[in-house]
């Protein structure tokens, strides 16, 4: 492998592992602040990469498909904290679980009842529709480099907000002990709100920005969700930092693993998974026990 | 004896089905008496043991998978080289990914199966063991015959019931058992209260482990049946969608008790019938059903059944038996 392709390979790493940290630190965060793990994550995810064709379709923008996208996303997020993932706080992790795969088979069958069924694309901005030329047969899709730049933008947001504001101090504060922190007078209902709907926001982001480099299809939720929870798991759960760490490793695992390995590329992010848990049961970057 | 009038009824029915309905419901009742099956073997780890699994749809896929690459082109399978095969290749199954999952608690275990059961779909969906995506046929149902005489030909839709029937039994008496042994009662004790469990001396984490594998033995057990009904595997089988919804069945039926999730299959298998036949949007149909039903858990009753019925049904002894060990009862 010559250099300029292990360069471009390793781009190919960073980008998938930089959407993966998108969608997986919503699902952490929610975890981490709300107590609730929600698999309908991976169903926002999908959700936003169809709002980002229906959207780009109709008002032929990218960027007002991405800004309405997420803003839907968001306010998705508000109603269904406030209707249904309210009831889940501090109870079983089981009712959880079938409360969220509901939500997946209805957000589901909703999909499918506004976009059909059929396999989508999505047309990148105009002006990040081309690619650089590397060498002479090798070129660099430009929106790639995009995506790279944007998600790096928005890891550093989150982790801005997380590590310098108020509202990060209270998030940080009700991750680590929640009744002392609102004991303190934090209004937790307001913020578990506010955190749910981030995470969802999160997740359709991830799949909006996706959507013109892959494909949009119906069963692309299910397939994030499961690298998200392996993010988690590699990265030690409501943890950021974790989410990062665990989602470049699956980015570099993945797309070397693909390169070298091709026969049994789809389940070595598995094996790294078994060899983390081996290692470390809570994580590389977890030290709570769950 | 009257805790015996009850079941033996119910026993009677299900010998009489074949003979009074139309084969079409014969059908249908072995396919949800596997789910059933399938849903009180899982029971085991998530209502007795307190593991949350999503992955034994892997272990009900990959038995059924066992029987598919066993047979042998159009000729039909031995039962009783194939079943064994298949069962143990889902014990194994769950011997290691238990083993590691094991290491986590709580909602990483939830995770952790989840992850592990999507590596086996991977598996059959991504390389070419037995026709990758598109799945592959079970030509000829399963057998036993001695030389060459067949005592047993799953080929019969009453015969196939009849044998589901006796394993559907089989697996009820052995559940009860456990549950009901000191091995149930130590595991129920590590679920209710790990800390003093551990300290009592019971090895948690092997307790757990052999519930685990036998949980994914049974889910095996139901996949066997399921592939040989069906005459066709593909990797929806394994697919995390099934192990969610056996959960669904589960938790209809209630967590501490055996025959429970068998009611729960009945319950959902006959819903979704119902549905599919009056809506094209079942999926949605029963998402909503679904999230009801949690939704009315939630009230703080951990128990659907005496809530629709306003108290416990006592009728069969094993459902009594099964609830919750009692306070000191490990000491």
């Amino acid at each position: 492998m010559d250099l300029v392709t292990f360069g471009v390979q390793l781009l190919n790493a960073v980008q998938y592992g930089m959407v993966l940290f998108l969608v997986a630190s919503g699902l952490t965060l929610v975890f981490g602040i709300l107590g609730v793990i929600n698999l309908a994550h991976g169903a926002f995810y999908m959700l936003g990469a169809y709002l980002a064709y229906w959207i780009a379709a109709y008002t032929g923008s990218f960027w007002i498909a991405m800004v309405a996208g997420v803003a839907i996303a968001f306010v998705v997020g508000l109603v269904l904290e406030s209707v249904f993932i309210r009831r889940l706080y501090g109870r079983d992790h089981l009712v959880q679980v079938l409360l969220s795969f509901g939500l997946i088979l209805v957000i589901d069958e909703v999909r499918e009842i506004l976009f059909g069924k059929d396999v989508h694309s999505v047309a990148p901005p105009a002006w990040l529709a081309g690619s650089i030329q590397l060498t002479d047969n090798l070129s660099y899709p430009v929106y790639r480099l995009a995506i790279c730049g944007f998600c790096m933008i928005v890891a550093a947001l989150i982790f801005l907000v997380i590590t310098r504001t108020k509202i990060g101090m209270i998030v940080r504060a009700g991750a680590e002990n929640r009744e002392m922190t609102r004991v303190l007078g934090i209004r937790f209902d307001v913020v578990n709100r506010y955190v749910f709907a981030v995470g969802i926001a999160l997740a359709a982001l991830g799949g909006i920005v996706i959507a013109p480099i892959s494909t949009v299809f119906p069963g692309m939720g299910d397939g994030m969700l499961i690298l998200s929870f392996v993010v988690v798991v590699l990265g030690g759960i409501g943890s950021v930092a974790g989410a990062a760490v665990g989602a470049l490793l699956i980015g570099l695992t993945d797309t070397f693993g693909k390169v070298f390995f091709p026969s049994v590329s789809s389940i070595l992010i598995y094996v790294l998974m078994a060899m983390v848990l081996l290692w470390r049961p809570n994580g590389i970057l977890g030290r709570r026990e769950v | 004896m009257r805790n015996w009038l009850v079941p033996a009824a119910l026993v009677a029915c299900a010998i009489a089905l074949p003979f009074a309905a139309p084969t079409y419901y014969v059908q249908f009742v072995s396919k949800a008496f596997i789910m059933g099956i399938l849903a009180m073997g899982l029971n085991l780890a998530v209502g007795h043991g307190g593991m949350v699994s999503l992955c034994h749809a892997a272990f009900f896929g990959l038995a059924g998978y066992i029987l598919a690459l066993l047979s042998p082109g159009y000729d039909a399978a031995s039962l009783l080289l194939t079943l064994p095969a298949a069962m143990a290749a889902a014990a194994i199954a769950a011997l290691v990914i238990g083993a590691l999952a094991l290491r986590t608690r709580g909602v990483y275990f939830i995770m952790v199966t989840l992850a592990f059961g999507e590596m086996l779909f991977f598996l059959f969906h991504d390389t070419g063991i037995a026709g990758g995506s598109d799945g592959a046929y079970v030509n000829a149902k399963p057998e036993i015959a001695i030389a060459g005489y067949r005592l047993l030909d799953l080929a019969s839709p009453a015969a196939f019931y009849f044998v589901v029937l006796a394993f559907l039994i089989a697996t009820i008496a052995v559940l009860t058992m456990l549950v009901r042994s000191p091995f149930g009662h130590a595991l129920a004790a590590a679920r209710d209260n790990e800390r003093r469990a551990r300290s009592l001396g019971f090895p948690i984490y092997r307790l757990r482990l052999i519930a685990f594998v036998i949980s994914g033995a049974i889910a095996g057990l139901a996949g066997y049946f399921a592939a040989a009904q069906f005459g066709f595997v593909a990797p929806q089988m394994l697919g995390w969608h099934l192990s969610a919804t056996v959960l669904v069945m589960v938790l209809i039926g209630g967590l501490r008790s055996v025959t429970g999730p068998l009611i729960g299959a009945l319950v959902l298998i006959g819903l979704e019938e119902v549905l599919k036949a009056s809506t094209d949007y079942w999926k949605l149909a029963e998402g909503l059903i679904v999230i009801a039903i949690v939704l009315a858990l939630l009230g703080g009753v951990r128990q659907l059944w005496p809530m629709i019925f306003g108290a416990r049904p006592d009728a069969p002894p094993s459902r009594r038996a099964a609830s919750p060990v009692a306070e000191g009862h490990n000491g």
